[in-house]
């Protein structure tokens, strides 16, 4: 792609970018540029469907996406804060170890996959698959907040972090599919409202929130609210169920040596 | 109640004469064997016979011999059936086992015969002459572009660019920390960087007193995205997406908690105790276009380094491994159902996939086929004990081999197969420090460079009496093997002619 089709204006600090038909390895790489040259702001329009935006990126960088973003959104990402002012689609925060996804609409499947640091916020629904195997190393535990309902295997895998789900808008369909933490061996999961029995993985069980959860939750609310300017102020921390694994070890009998 | 009714495998005898009670025997055994009450005992029926007490005893005293006991003998149910039935009736749990099958498999290097010159076209000799074993891993161009300089002087033109470069083609296969030990990693990478190779980390991430051998490691990310991030993705030369692995095709991995001590606990970023578990498969990987999608993500996390993609041999491997190298691999890596583990299921080790040997040559052959076999580097692993399995494998059309079980043998292993217990007495696949102490990385770096060179100077020989004087000659040259004992179909999915013709 030839450098015009890149419209880029940086003034200061902060840049924009029109990223209307341009291809994600060109759009990419004017942002690693951009990052490198000492931008903190970099605002990228037109956005339809581009792949791998700021992916292995280590600065804390501000990203303002207008336009839907492509696959793999911030995967590996260390550390920049993205926003997006529309719909996501799969793969967002693959792996990713730190920095802040805030999504303001709905996000795809495998969300926030093996993430290990970090806030994903997705103001809507969220697809399947999501938050399989995060995991958690003393201070560093990544987070995922959802404002609607998620698809099957929600928090399958998961070793470590935290997940919310608001269960928020219109319909009646349960807050979560089926398979709720199959296979979990650490880390909690936050719902608003019930599931039924038949929906949890094997190796998950309800607990009741204690003062601890009531305040993370709270906490959470509080900064989901103030980054998506959504106003959740009616929703209470005692309205959450928590499910948490039984087991750190569920496969642990599972073998003769 | 009644104890277990499997009889000990092996039975441990100390010669009380000649032992003068030093305990050296108590403090190596991993898997408590001995005991000291007024004269040094062994518990038989923990011995797993690998030979550290044995080596260790100053004074000879030690014997080890497979149990005589006399089973009646049965030309189907052989003794390791009844066994395994014993322990299952006892336990109700999948029979776990470490490194590669043991069953006795038709093993096809086994049947295959290198050429040599004689009178018609002259043999070389590598003591006098240049030998070529460099070798680069990954894409070539579709035609190699000539520039012509200032004094007419022709040269290819970027026709290795962003290519690893290996002084000699065979490279360690990946195996990870918190399966093996630290200071395994640490010989492993001071011997890659020794020898000009390169060593894979396997899938526990890398130890950050490591990334100084940045330019002689491959990184790996697999299912259970252990210590994966942006940093760990750049301190190699190329990124590795795991797949499969030979000995457990189609599963994940359970790394048990007994092995993840603190300071596999922070590279794998996993709470110390708990098991490690890898999800049989990517769960951003569900097609081509999926694994298409994650080798570019890596691709543009690293500035476009090269991306392997390691996967199992299993029925299909030629159409795979095409899907492969159309989704934007440079280098496949397969490993065969012979390749080593830490811990797998007996029953999917021994019974799951199909011979290295026999993938390799239809990879080979259907790559070329659709004109896509410089798209990407062949790297062969599962059962590659020596240089001549070395020097097969490249004729069958590998571009490089991958070593796991040879360099462990090389410090010291015996393959007793009990890796997943984590006491390994060598060393190797343990976590408990004291233990992990024995093996210097020093000492264990020198014997992979031994083992390394000798291999090469063996295959500099066999290139001679080949009549070649590059690696890159044999590649994929099968017109120089030949088969003695293999049936027609196997010589013909090979492309090697029988013996004698």
């Amino acid at each position: 792609m030839a450098d015009a089709a890149v419209k880029k204006k940086m003034e200061g600090e902060a840049a924009e970018l029109d990223a209307a038909g341009v291809h994600y390895r060109e759009l990419n790489g004017r942002v690693r540029e951009l990052i490198d040259k000492g931008c903190k702001e970099i605002v990228l329009n037109g956005v339809n469907g581009q792949r791998y935006i700021a992916d292995g990126i280590a600065s804390e960088v501000k990203i303002v996406i207008n336009g839907v973003p492509g696959n793999d959104l911030g995967a590996f990402m260390s550390g920049p804060h993205i926003i997006v002012n529309d719909n996501a689609q799969d793969c967002v925060g693959n792996t990713m170890n730190a920095g802040k996804i805030i999504i303001k609409g709905h996000a795809g499947d495998v969300l926030g996959y093996g993430m290990r640091g970090g806030k994903l916020f997705v103001t809507g629904d969220v697809g399947y698959r999501v938050g399989i195997h995060m995991k958690s190393y003393k201070k560093q535990v990544p987070v995922i907040v959802a404002g609607g309902r998620a698809g099957d295997f929600f928090g399958e895998y998961m070793a470590g972090g935290i997940l919310v789900l608001l269960g928020m808008g219109e319909g009646d369909r349960p807050i979560a599919g089926s398979y709720l933490g199959t296979g979990m061996h650490g880390g909690a999961i936050y719902m608003r409202g019930s599931v039924s029995d038949s929906q949890l993985g094997r190796e998950v069980r309800v607990f009741d929130l204690e003062e601890e959860d009531r305040k993370l939750v709270a906490g959470l609310l509080e900064e989901f609210q103030a980054d998506t300017g959504i106003d959740y102020s009616k929703i209470k921390p005692a309205e959450f169920m928590k499910l948490c694994p039984f087991s750190h070890r569920p496969y642990g009998n599972m073998y003769v040596y | 109640m009644q104890g277990s009714l499997i009889p000990n495998e092996f039975v441990v005898d100390v010669d009380h004469q000649r032992c003068r009670r030093c305990k050296r025997c108590i403090l190596n055994c991993g898997f408590g064997v001995f005991d000291f009450q007024s004269m040094t005992t062994a518990d038989s029926s923990k011995c797993v016979a690998c030979h550290r007490c044995v080596m260790f005893c100053p004074e000879d005293a030690i014997t080890i011999t497979r149990n005589p006991l006399a089973f009646k003998e049965h030309s189907s149910w052989g003794i390791d059936s009844r066994k395994a039935i014993w322990k299952q009736a006892e336990s109700s749990g999948m029979i776990l086992t470490g490194m590669g099958t043991d069953l006795p498999w038709l093993n096809v290097f086994d049947h295959l015969l290198i050429d040599a010159c004689q009178v018609t076209n002259p043999s070389i000799d590598p003591l006098r002459e240049p030998m070529e074993l460099r070798t680069y891993l990954g894409r070539k161009p579709d035609k190699v572009e000539i520039e012509v300089d200032d004094k007419g002087k022709p040269r290819a033109v970027n026709s290795v660019e962003n290519n690893i470069k290996l002084e000699t083609p065979i490279i360690f296969s990946g195996m990870s920390y918190g399966s093996v030990s630290l200071n395994t990693h640490r010989a492993l990478a001071i011997a890659a960087q020794r020898l000009g190779t390169v060593m894979n980390t396997g899938e526990g991430g890398l130890h950050r007193e490591l990334y100084p051998y940045k330019d002689n490691i491959i990184v790996q990310c697999a299912s259970g995205r252990f210590g994966v991030h942006s940093e760990y993705l750049n301190a190699g030369v190329a990124v590795e997406i795991k797949i499969g692995q030979g000995a457990k095709p189609g599963i994940g991995g359970h790394l048990p908690g007994e092995k993840i001590g603190l300071e596999v606990s922070g590279t794998r970023m996993i709470p110390v105790g708990t098991d490690a578990l890898s999800p049989a498969p990517h769960h951003d990987i569900y097609s081509i276009e999926d694994l298409r999608q994650l080798i570019y993500a890596l691709k543009e996390a690293t500035g476009y380094k090269p991306v392997s993609v390691k996967i199992a041999t299993v029925h299909n491997v030629a159409a795979i491994a095409s899907g492969i190298a159309r989704a934007g691999a440079d280098i496949i890596y397969l490993d065969g159902f012979r390749g080593g583990t830490g811990a797998s299921p007996a029953v999917i080790r021994d019974h799951v996939g199909i011979p290295m040997e026999i993938a390799l040559a239809v990879v080979d052959s259907r790559l070329r086929q659709e004109g896509i076999r410089n798209w990407v580097s062949i790297i062969a692993a599962g059962g590659i004990r020596s240089s001549a399995d070395v020097a097969k494998a490249i004729a069958l059309g590998a571009d490089a081999v991958g070593v796991g079980t040879a360099a462990l043998i090389a410090l010291g292993c015996r393959l007793c197969q009990k890796c997943y217990t984590g006491n390994c007495s060598w060393g190797i696949a343990t976590q408990r420090p004291e233990l992990v102490d024995r093996l210097d990385p020093d000492w264990g770096a020198e014997r992979l460079v031994n083992l390394i060179n000798s291999w090469s100077l063996e295959l500099k020989e066999i290139l001679g009496a080949l009549g070649i004087n590059a690696i890159e000659s044999l590649r994929g040259n099968r017109e120089r093997l030949r088969a003695l004992g293999l049936d027609s179909t196997v010589m013909e999915i090979l492309e090697v002619k029988p013996a004698g013709v």
